[in-house]
């Protein structure tokens, strides 16, 4: 069997560093590959060398046996390789059909589109692949796992018989991502070679024929999934045991630091988006919220924060707050971890010090009066830097320049130095490796024993059981049911979350 | 050390993106002049003969000053996304009505003065708040809506001066301000380092106010809560939003003091020169501060820099048709190519800058390669 792709000796220097350091990595025609690797092992630059994003400095590159120099995207492209992004590239106004085409346009000739066979192609590969989509939705309106499956589409629609995943499970929950098991089998069977990147060891070992890890620019070595454990795996990559989200003891006190009563948002078409919510959160305790995406979960938070309208009323310490603004609630001590960092979390070409005062910049150590306080700002921000392990040259950098387990830990830091009493966290650990996933669970777990009330919003159903004193599930805008994270497993709590216990009557 | 050394070489890069926009700029400039048949050079000798002497360099500050302005009341507005399109009206509009009111008030010396300044101001930031409340309630393009206000203020002020003449019979124009309110010069200024500025030029008084404005930018940019949450709005809206930065307050609020800057960039001329509104005031120069804001990068030092240069290729041009060496209009061409080679050189800045960074940071993190085995 020739590799579908050969990388020998590849080498990638920046200043400063060397991201990749003489990586070997070899994928055979028609397997599922997976490549692992904390954050900073050179994951990224890898697949950025095969995508032709970057050219190697050293090393060689075979795509099918043949030698290959890339020297953009095009040229990977134009071999049959193919990249889905972990942050999806898609423009949120077009359809999906619009999307797919976009920067590949079937014409008719004279620069007409050909729409109608752009539409049957689509709709071949989406049966094909059983890749489930409507050509004609508009992707603003899509879920993250639909979204995934219409950049896959995209990928494949240009010819890719070599498809690279960036951590695409980061963004999914366990049914997404059984579906995109599925898919990616079908993929398989169609004789589609699959590299994908991920954290997560189980789901590694579930889908890959074999798997290569990765660490500190290296290649440790390649593995066949049959003969390989998580914990083998998870020592090649940080050298010591996984981590476990477990918490202990039980921190939860009498008293209600958070309560919300009938919490409705009205939705486009009559029915609510988030549909009379009840929730009660005490001090030290963790109220997770389950629930697969798009069942309101992003909305609810967004009410909590004063970001969206909504009937009801919301009480922080018994005082209501439902008609505060953004910024009074967050000052009365709402503390808020963004599930999109990127988007909510951070100024990414605004300095660290900048950005560790985003969400608190009207108050003290970062402002006096209507006057920022440079000196207590800067200060602030090298305390939590240290505090928190952000690595990072200087606090004069860039957000951008952190890698995202950095980024996450200088949010976490921000939120936790200004003293919350309620702390809303949503995906905190979506898309960081291993070591930086520990140490939010770490962080999350101090939080709670020092009296916080948090409320957790989380695809990871280990982290929400793990963490979690109380866990709720949503589902289309409602809580259905309350439940006991010590006893309930993984697989009962998706039941739940896809409504399948509801409809078996197998009420807790 | 290294990061010292870092830093300044990133101020460097700074600095090499618009001396390069000027030198390309002067290529291509010299390209068309040999096309049209004139002789680069002596264009440039003349240009820079006459644009050192001391007269030319009063011309070319007077110049700037509005220009400055103009390039603070756009970069106002960049600073969150928002295009103010609309200074050109709102400025003209502003002058317009401001000249009038001056004409017909007369108080002592500095209180007319202010009178004529807050008026001009109010103005600016009425015709300025149209397209914010139109975005705020209704989410209308503020790009459309003041270009749209252009227009409208423009004719407005046209209509209103129709049919008013000069003694001469010759101009439209107002009716002159009173002494009292006219700003005097500071040719002392220069007389500290030279004794003969002569040839009746005046320094603008107005200079003083300019450079209040432009202090007055960055310490609202850089040292109020207020800025921050500006700048924040700018960089990232929903992150903005997640803080509790009230978005649609501070659309308001930066669209309506971007148009009450506006309002003082007719003033230098009209205080300091001409003491009436007609067709000898300059119109263009909000647009062009928008040329002046994206050179000097909404940076209030960096647009000194880029309004001194407009400012002395306005000055230094008349000289090309004396001496005949070229059209004047070939300070237009220049312009045009400094604004889009510095578009394209600070595209290609940032780019290096953030790779350094990221380089820089990779560097704070700790490689253990030593540690890994070889390949099995």
């Amino acid at each position: 069997m020739t590799a579908a792709v050969e990388l020998q000796g590849i080498t990638k220097r920046f200043p400063g560093v060397v991201a990749n350091d003489g990586v070997t990595f070899s994928v055979e025609s028609g397997e599922i590959h997976a490549l692992c690797g904390e954050n900073g092992a050179g994951k990224s630059t890898l697949m950025k060398i095969l995508y032709g994003m970057q050219p190697p400095d050293e090393g060689t590159m075979s795509v099918d046996g043949r030698p290959v120099h890339l020297r953009s995207p095009k040229d990977a492209i134009a071999l049959g390789i193919g990249m889905v992004h972990q942050h999806f590239m898609l423009a949120d106004n077009f359809t999906v059909l619009e999307n797919i085409i976009l920067g590949s346009e079937p014409s008719k000739g004279a620069g007409v589109l050909d729409l109608t066979a752009a539409r049957a192609r689509v709709e071949e590969l989406s049966r094909a692949y059983g890749l489930d989509i409507h050509p004609d939705q508009v992707v603003e309106d899509l879920e993250v796992g639909e979204r995934q499956r219409v950049e896959i589409i995209k990928v494949l629609f240009r010819g890719a018989r070599i498809l690279i995943l960036d951590e695409p499970t980061a963004v999914l929950v366990p049914d997404e991502v059984d579906e995109l098991f599925r898919n990616l089998r079908e993929l398989k069977a169609n004789g589609v070679t699959v590299i994908f990147i991920d954290h997560k060891l189980d789901e590694v070992l579930e889908i890959s024929d074999r798997i290569t890890v990765l660490r500190a620019g290296r290649t440790v070595g390649t593995r066949d999934a049959g003969s390989v454990t998580a914990a083998e795996l998870a020592e090649m990559m940080v050298g010591s045991e996984l981590p476990s989200p477990a918490t202990g003891e039980t921190t939860v006190t009498d008293s209600v630091a958070f309560a919300v009563r009938g919490l409705t948002i009205a939705g486009d078409g009559g029915r609510a988006i988030v549909d009379s919510i009840d929730m009660t959160v005490r001090r030290g305790e963790v109220v997770g919220v389950a629930g697969v995406e798009g069942n309101g979960q992003a909305e609810l938070i967004e009410a909590l924060l004063g970001l969206r309208h909504a009937q009801g009323t919301i009480e922080l310490d018994g005082t209501d707050i439902s008609h505060w603004s953004v910024r009074r609630r967050r000052n009365a001590g709402l503390g808020y971890i963004p599930e999109d960092r990127h988007r909510r979390g951070l100024m990414l070409d605004a300095p660290l010090w900048e950005n560790a005062m985003l969400g608190h910049q009207a108050r003290s150590p970062n402002a006096r009066g209507i006057w920022i306080d440079r000196a207590g700002a800067r200060g602030r921000t090298e305390e939590i830097v240290e505090r928190y392990d952000v690595r990072t040259p200087n606090i004069d950098v860039t957000a951008r320049a952190l890698s995202g387990g950095n980024q996450q830990k200088l949010i976490i830091g921000r939120e936790m130095l200004a003293e919350p009493k309620v702390l809303i966290a949503a995906h905190p650990t979506r898309g960081i490796d291993v070591g930086a996933q520990a140490s939010v669970w770490n962080l999350l777990r101090q939080a709670r024993r020092d009296g916080l009330a948090v409320v957790l919003v989380s695809a990871d159903l280990d982290e929400l059981i793990g963490l979690s004193d109380t866990l709720v599930v949503m589902l289309r805008g409602r809580l259905v049911a309350t439940l006991d994270p010590a006893r309930v497993t993984p697989r009962e709590l998706g039941s739940w979350m896809t409504g399948a216990a509801l409809d078996t009557g197998d009420a807790a | 050390m290294t990061a010292a050394r870092r830093s300044r070489s990133e101020l460097l890069l700074g600095f090499a993106a618009p001396v390069a926009a000027v030198l390309i700029a002067l290529v291509v400039a010299s390209i068309v002049l040999m096309i049209s048949g004139s002789n680069p050079l002596d264009a440039w000798a003349s240009m820079w003969e006459f644009g050192t002497r001391l007269e030319t360099s009063v011309d070319a500050i007077n110049r700037a000053v509005p220009l400055y302005i103009a390039g603070i009341a756009v970069a106002l507005g960049f600073r969150m996304n928002l295009f103010n399109i609309g200074v050109e009206g709102q400025y003209i509009l502003a002058a317009l009505v401001a000249t009038e009111v001056g004409t017909k008030i007369d108080l002592p010396g500095p209180l007319h003065v202010a009178v004529i300044v807050l008026v001009a101001m109010s103005v600016g930031a009425a015709w300025a708040a149209v397209p914010a409340i139109l975005k705020v309630t209704r989410g209308v393009n503020e790009v459309i809506a003041t270009i749209m206000l252009n227009a409208i203020g423009v004719s407005f002020v046209a209509a209103e001066l129709l049919g008013r003449w000069d003694s001469a019979g010759q101009d439209t124009r107002t009716a002159d301000i009173g002494e009292s309110g006219h700003v005097p010069g500071i040719n002392w200024l220069l007389e500290i380092f030279t004794r003969d500025v002569g040839k009746g030029r005046e320094l603008y008084g107005f200079l003083f106010v300019a450079i209040a404005v432009g202090i007055g930018y960055h310490v609202l940019l850089t040292r109020t809560v207020f800025g921050y949450d500006l700048r924040a709005s700018g960089a990232n809206p929903s992150a903005a939003e997640a803080s509790g930065v009230p978005s649609k307050r501070m659309i308001l609020a930066a669209m309506i003091g971007s148009g009450a800057i506006a309002g003082l960039i007719g003033l230098p001329d009209i205080l300091g020169e001409l003491y009436h509104y007609g067709g000898d005031f300059s119109q263009g120069l909000g647009f062009l501060g928008i040329a002046v804001a994206l050179l000097g990068r909404n940076h209030p030092g960096g647009i000194v820099a880029a309004a001194l240069i407009f400012g002395y290729l306005d000055a230094s041009s008349p000289i090309l048709e004396v001496e005949g060496d070229a059209p004047r209009e070939i300070v237009t061409i220049m312009k045009g190519v400094i604004i889009f080679a510095a578009v394209v050189a600070y595209a290609v800045t940032e780019r290096s800058r953030r790779r350094r960074q990221v380089a820089a940071a990779a560097d704070a993190v700790p490689t253990t390669s030593t540690e890994i085995g070889a390949n099995p």
